[in-house]
């Protein structure tokens, strides 16, 4: 039994400080992770993150590259779109209504409710616009209200596709514009009952046809039912013209965010893996989505590792699953993607950004930082490297979380702060 | 019934009313959390491993006030042994098991099995013995 848990589920002042061993190792990144032997103890291992406010200070960014706000005071910024005239537009918003269904769920969702904003969720998409291109995003105004828990967003041939909790909305969009000119029409309905993982993540393919809709699973390891896992963790492709609608791939658990790789026109995902099986399990990851693949959840991760928590076990579902491509580390929440381009810079124009929300079910956390996965011939190539960090402070207060990151074509990086409430901007200095 | 309260050696009261509520209404909960594993472990079904969950916390609820009437129970005994300290001693043991079986029952899906439904029934089997020494009034100190 690990004692510095035990007290965290009863103390969040103690939480905040236990466990301060910092030895901050997460083997399980790469193509192919070290996978330790599943351990649980009596109680999760866990650390919450404790909110801090920047102040003066601001992500750490590469060493030719520097980062400033572009907007604050916003309401859970999640993730960003970059319309063709250089215009951001911001989801904002909490979505998610799981019942409490056992005495833990009572007790984790207050701990957990500690690491977040206490800001509600502004169901809209925000608009941020620098006229004069010097870097200062003067207009933030509203795009949109009253959507439900927007995450996903896409734009093609004039339409702007939002990917609220429950279902996919267009909107016609003018270049220029600053706010909807209509309601937004419905598109396709989400699965969105229970919606333990509420996220709709979205992109879309190249020729504008189809979109791409992540659905997260209903729990953490089929705890709610098997009868709660009805299309869940899988990505649906959905037909922009008719709204029809199919699995395209599955076993993703909770596939947070979904892009195109440019060089290649392959849809790509990370997606979070499942707790509970210790601080090294299982690596949350980056993989390209194959079509009509499955990737193992629940029945097993990384390839054929069995989950024995899920009765009755599926053994010709294990045997199909495939291994994803390239690890991220266990619990580091990768919430954002985004392929770069060669505007970034030398070092960051072949390959891939993510955001990561940070652990909670590890007494080291990691995360909590923006990283840049190389890649060459359109698939990862050598080891991450930190793109933004120092979002938990010294004194190991968070004072922020990245969520969704989008290139700007124009050459920058824009990264969601769900924590803060703020949009990041890095750029290279010219 | 006598309520004299004279301090005699040996001397202790029998169980209260809200007292017996508690300790007898613990045996029956944690029954129910020991038929409820049993029905998850034979159907998978999910929903009888969450309503274990929360029969188990009731009972440690109703357990855990008992404690305390115990616990005063024993202090006033003369001498402080015999059937107040086993009573005592007993259900302390029943709550901090029903305790850990709490947190296993936190556990996800399949993970609380099988030691979920091995801690349930020993939890059960010792609730009985306890109230049975607990609620016998000629065990429990009138004499």
């Amino acid at each position: 039994m690990n004692r510095s848990s035990a007290l965290a589920l009863f103390s969040m002042t103690l939480l905040a400080s236990a466990c301060s061993n910092e030895a901050n190792t997460n083997l399980a990144s790469g193509p192919d992770p070290k996978l330790p032997a599943p351990e649980r103890g009596l109680f999760p291992s866990m650390k919450i993150a404790e909110p801090t406010a920047w102040g003066d200070q601001k992500p750490t960014v590469p060493e030719g590259y520097s980062i400033s706000a572009i907007a604050t005071d916003l309401k859970i910024p999640r993730q960003m779109l970059v319309l063709p005239n250089g215009d951001i537009l911001v989801a904002e918003g909490r979505g998610g209504s799981a019942a409490k269904l056992k005495p833990k769920d009572v007790i984790a969702g207050y701990i957990k409710a500690q690491g977040n904003t206490k800001v509600k969720g502004g169901n809209r998409l925000t608009l941020l616009r620098d006229a004069d291109g010097d870097g200062q995003y003067e207009l933030k105004t509203v795009f949109a209200e009253n959507l439900n828990a927007p995450y996903g967003l896409a734009f093609a041939n004039n339409k702007l596709y939002v990917a609220n909790q429950d279902a996919v909305v267009t909107f016609d969009y003018q270049p220029g514009q600053t706010k909807a000119a209509a309601a937004p029409v419905t598109l396709t309905q989400l699965p969105a009952e229970i919606n333990h993982h509420w996220t709709k993540a979205m992109t879309i393919s190249p020729d504008g046809r189809y979109v791409y809709v992540g659905i997260g699973s209903n729990s953490n390891i089929t705890e709610r039912g098997m009868e709660a896992e009805v299309d869940r963790a899988m990505v649906w492709q959905i037909d922009v013209t008719t709204g029809a609608h199919k699995p395209y791939a599955t076993g993703l658990r909770n596939p947070t965010a979904l892009a195109m790789n440019p060089e290649t026109g392959q849809l790509w995902s990370v997606v979070n893996e499942r707790d509970e099986l210790g601080p090294d399990l299982v690596p949350d990851y980056l993989t390209s989505v194959k079509e009509g693949g499955f990737y193992g959840w629940p029945y097993s991760y990384w390839g054929q590792n069995v989950d024995p928590r899920v009765m009755p076990p599926n053994p010709k579902k294990v045997a199909a699953a495939i291994k994803p491509d390239y690890g991220l580390g266990s619990h580091v929440a990768a919430l954002g993607l985004h392929f770069s381009l060669p505007t970034m810079g030398a070092k960051f124009a072949n390959g891939a950004f993510v955001g990561e929300h940070g652990s909670w079910n590890r007494d080291n956390p990691v995360g909590y930082k923006v990283i840049f996965v190389p890649f060459a011939n359109g698939r990862p190539a050598g080891a991450a490297i930190d793109f933004a960090t120092g979002f938990r402070d010294a004194n190991g207060k968070t004072r922020g979380r990245p969520v969704g990151v989008t290139v700007d074509p124009r050459g920058a990086l824009i990264i969601a702060d769900d924590l803060a409430n703020t949009v990041w901007r890095v750029v290279p200095n010219r | 019934m006598s309520t004299v309260t004279t301090a005699s050696a040996g001397y202790v009261r029998a169980p209260g009313v809200l007292h017996t509520i508690l300790l007898a209404g613990s045996v029956s909960l944690f029954l129910g959390a020991l038929l409820s594993d049993y029905t998850y472990y034979n159907t998978y079904q999910i929903q009888w491993s969450n309503f274990a969950s929360w029969l188990n916390a009731g009972a440690l609820l109703f357990a855990g006030l008992a404690l305390v009437f115990a616990l005063v129970n024993l202090l006033r005994a003369r001498p402080m042994a015999g059937r107040p300290l086993n009573y005592f001693v007993l259900l302390l043991l029943t709550f901090v098991i029903g305790l850990v079986n709490a947190f296993q029952h936190a556990k996800d899906a399949w993970a609380l099995m099988p030691t979920g439904l091995l801690l349930s029934a020993i939890v059960f089997i010792l609730i009985c013995i306890t109230a049975v020494v607990g609620l016998n009034p000629r065990s429990g100190g009138l004499k």
